[in-house]
């Protein structure tokens, strides 16, 4: 049954996003930078936790948990130590796809030349 | 009157983008992607036996290596051309960018060109996503103390 929910709620943003992009004149940046920050308000709440739980990896992956994580860090970053855990929590959970991101990106560009 | 004539002749020649199409494509890649995502997520937990936070690090990284690896041998690019939102929505759209940044200007050095600018596309996700929350959270913060 939660193949079907990650299914549906990943489709669903992806519909979203396909939309606005053709009907008005924002480029790809922009709709990523739109969701993310959709992602990081609904996580004020705790109203993305409960997508999570009910969608599991479709909500994991589309780019909104991103920020849905970023401020899920900075949230437990200042219960557990104070004011200054806003600043060092931000990247608490998001760390591993950053870093992934740009490893992989880095060894790979030395390892491939650029198509055309 | 020119300014409108250059209007009407503009719309006239850009392609018009079939939407519902469009649509659907990127919600069933989109919802692909969802069923990948927590399939890797299960997949991981029973076979790793570790626990479904720890399988959602493996999940992402997974999909951003097979990602960056598909756009760096080349034909990833085809694929978005084709999904457009329902690849790039997802976090395969993150990598993808970093990725297609970082081939482009390798040419120019490792220092200032993928250097300076593997982030150039991708960096805007990170920049406005920690401007925002940590906005967000400051006001949860504020909120919480009333």
């Amino acid at each position: 049954m939660i193949y079907l929910n990650a299914f549906l709620f990943a489709g669903i943003i992806c519909a979203i996003g396909q939309v606005i992009l053709d009907k008005t004149k924002l480029t790809p940046g922009h709709i990523t930078v739109i969701f993310v920050v959709i992602g990081a308000f609904l996580d004020i709440f705790d109203i993305y936790d409960k997508f999570v739980l009910w969608a599991g990896g479709g909500a994991l992956v589309p780019i909104t948990s991103f920020g849905h994580m970023l401020t899920h860090g900075a949230i437990m970053g200042y219960n557990d130590q104070g004011l200054m855990g806003l600043f060092i929590g931000a990247f608490d959970l998001t760390s591993a796809g950053i870093c992934a991101t740009i490893i992989f990106s880095f060894f790979l560009s030395i390892i491939f030349e650029p198509k055309d | 009157m020119e300014k409108t004539k250059y209007k009407n002749l503009v719309n006239k020649h850009t392609p018009k983008e079939d939407v519902f199409y469009n649509a659907i494509i990127a919600f069933i890649t989109g919802g692909i992607m969802g069923i990948i995502g927590q399939g890797l997520i299960d997949f991981y937990a029973y076979y790793l036996t570790i626990s479904t936070k720890e399988a959602t690090v493996c999940m992402l990284v997974t999909l951003i290596f097979i990602s960056c690896l598909f756009t760096s041998i080349g034909f990833f690019d085809k694929w978005v051309n084709f999904a457009k939102c329902g690849l790039i929505i997802p976090i395969t759209g993150f990598a993808h960018a970093t990725m297609s940044a970082a081939l482009e200007y390798r040419k120019e050095g490792m220092v200032l060109g993928v250097g300076a600018n593997m982030l150039k596309l991708s960096g805007a996700v990170i920049i406005f996503g920690v401007v925002s929350a940590w906005t967000f959270s400051l006001i949860r913060m504020l909120l919480g103390a009333i």
